[in-house]
């Protein structure tokens, strides 16, 4: 039995779809091109042709702010699978067989959780590259240990219940037990913490690409367009609070998604 | 039996007392009273209100709930009053100790602390008077008073001695009523009758009123003065346990009556076929910790040079106490365990999986994201199953029909049964690999007496019917001797006595056999029977 519909969930939902729904029309439309200048247009006030204005190479806002969200979404997104597709696995490995293995691979997780994620990310950027595709990956590294260990811990519970007894007694192994008893069971745990990693990787995509670590020009991203923001905020101060806004409102909305859904998935007692 | 004289005022007076939790009706019009030094035993299955009449008492109620009636205890008003003068009245004029003994007490706290703890709430004593004070209860208690004890955790104390030490808080204060919530379900049968023993010890030196709440009508006939029987928030019936017995005519107390006697569900048991299950000297050890760096430890036998047989068609019973290591000789017949020494040997034919089981927890026992249909199929696993799809539905229907279900649960989810429609359920999903064996993990333990009588009469309508031997693993010699042909007595992880189930439990031979028995309760025959 599930909870009714909670306002967390209502407002969650409608923010994160609001903006995936940006950043998938960004992929096939924005108002303007972001990536062409126009100079003598250069900072000019919201207006009917521009509704957020133009920055100092008369880029029109709304269009870098539509492409910006593509990134940030695609950049979450990807990283979140990653972390995802290889720390579920790890977790179900680790609590269906405990013992050694468990071992081994909980304390690997634990060396990973051990470093600054953010200051790492950046290190790997620099050493590899910056770039979207480095920006994923460092960002997903550290999704990994904490879906394992996320897995890990729901897993365990489920193994103490009887009908995964009944499973073994029919014959079935821990691998197919994992896939269907404990997995299904962890579904809404899992997506739970996706909401919450993914807002965590839209604050981190913007950290790197604000340190110019992320995505590189001419891709817009809200990081960089508030790097460059920084130096004109006396100027036009509406070119830093527009993608910081953006940022603010949407990471607001995933972690009013994960605790909406945490309060949803909840059996009402 | 015979009870003390009673001449004072009530303890406890409750009037028409109605509770709705969420405009459902939980409690309707329920009136009883306790005197001083009475034992009043509240009886009934599980949901038919005995646990919310003592928390209205308590005032302890979830706060969504209306209550109207009148309670009255000691002449004292109860209805009405705030939170703060019902907390003032909790531990001072009334106690409680509930069922589950593991968790009654702050795992933290030492045990002369939290006895003290509800001394110094209610009176200003110093730390070293509330100190005094409690070793005095605990003594009372029948535990040990030394300093020792008093310094130890809840964890270094076994089941039967914590619920001593919160009996011991519940009556530190000297509170004229005692609600005892199944005070002894989760204890073993001899530490049962020991505690049953201190809580009516304890009623009667204190003239205090004492309230036990039970689904067990034979530990209310040892103990009770009065009876009330409550079926869905109605009191059904009153009355002395011997009126009970003998007068009633209401059908619900009789229906009690007759599942808590248990009356033999075998007849005439043909246990002449062939062996299907041969366990031979198993020995399972644990590791235990390591302590020290120059000892290895000893490790921790569980299961001692075991040996035991099940033939087809026979059903054979397996009893013993917690930690006698019944679960984990069970977990080795299932080959969830490898033994580090014997041998399990099962017969049966090439196209069943050899043994199935059912397990105790009703609740837990299947995936709450699988229909009923899927769950059963799942015993076709590693077998060679059908491979139409439709002969596995029809086998699925023909074992749900077995089992007293329809063919169209399939469809459903396990959290639309019942408890005892589920333990069906786990029955016919072990029936459809058609094993040679079931083995059941105190398969009837968690359920109320009169579904606990129709498992059993499903089970020996099993056993009568098929070639199919049942293990029957349990801590209740009651169920055992009810539904076994021939029993098991497992102590400390060995076989002590062994024999045709009348034989053992008529002329038990060894001691443990006779403790048990002793400290069982059973229901006196009817006067008229």
């Amino acid at each position: 039995m599930r909870a009714p519909l909670n306002g967390s969930l209502i407002i969650g939902v409608a923010i994160t779809t609001a903006f995936l729904g940006v950043a998938l029309l960004a992929a096939v439309w924005t108002p303007y091109d972001p990536g062409t200048l126009s100079i003598v247009d250069k900072l000019q006030p919201p207006s009917a042709h521009h509704w957020l204005g133009t920055d100092q190479l008369g880029r029109d806002v709304l269009s870098l702010l539509m492409a910006g969200a593509k990134n940030s979404v695609g950049v979450a997104l990807l990283s979140v699978l990653m972390g995802g597709s290889i720390g579920v696995p790890i977790g179900l490995v680790a609590a269906a067989r405990r013992g050694l293995v468990d071992e081994l691979l909980m304390r690997g997780n634990d060396v990973v959780f051990a470093f600054p994620a953010l200051l790492l990310a950046i290190l790997i950027t620099a050493v590899f590259g910056s770039g979207a595709v480095n920006a994923i990956l460092a960002i997903g590294l550290f999704n990994i240990p904490v879906f394992a260990r996320v897995t890990r811990g729901g897993a365990l519970q489920i193994w103490t219940r009887e009908y995964t007894l009944a499973a073994r007694v029919a014959g079935k192994g821990w691998l197919l037990i994992s896939l269907e008893h404990v997995l299904p069971n962890l579904i809404s745990l899992l997506l739970i913490q996706a909401a919450i990693q993914f807002s965590l990787g839209v604050i981190a995509e913007a950290g790197l690409s604000y340190v110019g670590l992320g995505a590189q020009p001419p891709t817009p991203s809200w990081g960089r367009m508030l790097n460059e923001a920084q130096t004109l905020t006396a100027l036009a101060p509406l070119l830093a609070v527009v993608p910081g806004l953006a940022v603010l409102l949407f990471v607001l909305g995933l972690n009013q998604l994960s605790e909406g859904l945490r309060r949803w998935a909840q059996p009402r007692s | 039996m015979i009870g003390p004289t009673f001449s004072a005022a009530p303890v406890l007076e409750i009037d028409a007392l109605s509770v709705s939790v969420a405009g459902r009706p939980i409690l309707r019009e329920v009136s009883l009273t306790v005197m001083p030094g009475e034992i009043l035993g509240v009886v009934g299955a599980s949901g038919s209100g005995k646990t919310m009449t003592a928390l209205a008492v308590m005032g302890l109620l979830p706060p969504q709930a209306t209550l109207s009636g009148r309670l009255v205890l000691n002449g004292e008003l109860l209805t009405g009053k705030t939170a703060r003068d019902m907390q003032r009245l909790r531990g001072k004029a009334m106690g409680m100790v509930f069922q589950e003994p593991m968790t009654a007490l702050n795992p933290l706290m030492r045990i002369g602390e939290q006895v003290g703890e509800a001394l110094r709430i209610h009176a200003p004593l110093s730390r070293d008077a509330a100190r005094g004070a409690a070793r005095a209860v605990l003594d009372q208690a029948g535990l040990p008073d030394e300093e020792e004890f008093l310094q130890r955790l809840p964890h270094e104390l076994s089941g039967g001695q914590r619920q001593r030490v919160a009996i011991a808080i519940a009556v530190a204060n000297s509170p004229p009523l005692l609600i005892a919530d199944e005070p002894t379900t989760a204890l073993d049968v001899i530490t049962q009758s020991q505690v049953l023993g201190l809580l009516s010890r304890l009623a009667r030196s204190r003239r205090m009123g004492l309230m036990l709440i039970t689904h067990d009508l034979a530990v209310m006939a040892q103990l009770a003065d009065r009876v009330v029987v409550m079926e869905s928030g109605l009191i059904v019936d009153r009355g002395s346990m011997v009126e009970l017995l003998n007068d009633s005519n209401v059908p619900y107390t009789r229906a009690l009556l007759r599942a808590s006697r248990l009356t033999p569900k075998r007849v005439g048991a043909d246990a002449s076929g062939p062996q299907v299950l041969q366990v031979t000297d198993v020995v399972r050890e644990y590791r235990r910790p390591r302590r020290s760096w120059t000892h290895a430890p000893v490790p921790l036998r569980a299961v001692d040079h075991v040996s035991l047989t099940v033939n087809a068609g026979e059903t054979v019973g397996l009893v013993g106490e917690s930690g006698s290591g019944k679960t984990s000789l069970l977990r080795v017949i299932l080959h969830l365990d490898r033994p580090q020494q014997g041998a399990i040997s099962l017969s049966g034919h090439a196209r069943s999986r050899p043994i199935q089981a059912v397990f105790q927890d009703p609740y837990g026992s299947f995936d709450p994201r699988w229909r009923v249909g899927r769950l059963i199929a799942e015993s076709f696993h590693s077998m060679k199953a059908p491979a139409d799809p439709s002969e596995i539905r029809r086998r699925v229907g023909g074992v749900l029909r077995q089992v007293g279900l329809s063919a169209e649960d399939a469809q459903r989810f396990p959290h639309e049964f019942s408890g005892g429609q589920r333990q069906r359920i786990a029955i016919a999903r072990a029936l459809i690999a058609e094993p040679a064996v079931i083995a059941f993990d105190e398969a009837v333990s968690a359920l109320d007496v009169l579904i606990r009588d129709q498992i059993l009469e499903l089970l020996a309508q099993l056993a009568a019917q098929s070639e199919v031997g049942l293990l029957f693993v349990s801590h209740d010699l009651h169920v055992i001797r009810a539904i076994a042909d021939r029993v098991y007595v497992m102590q400390s992880g060995r076989i002590v006595e062994e024999g045709m189930t009348e034989a053992v439990f008529g002329s038990p031979q060894h001691a443990y056999t006779r403790a048990l028995l002793a400290a069982t309760p059973t229901l006196p025959p009817a006067a008229g029977a």
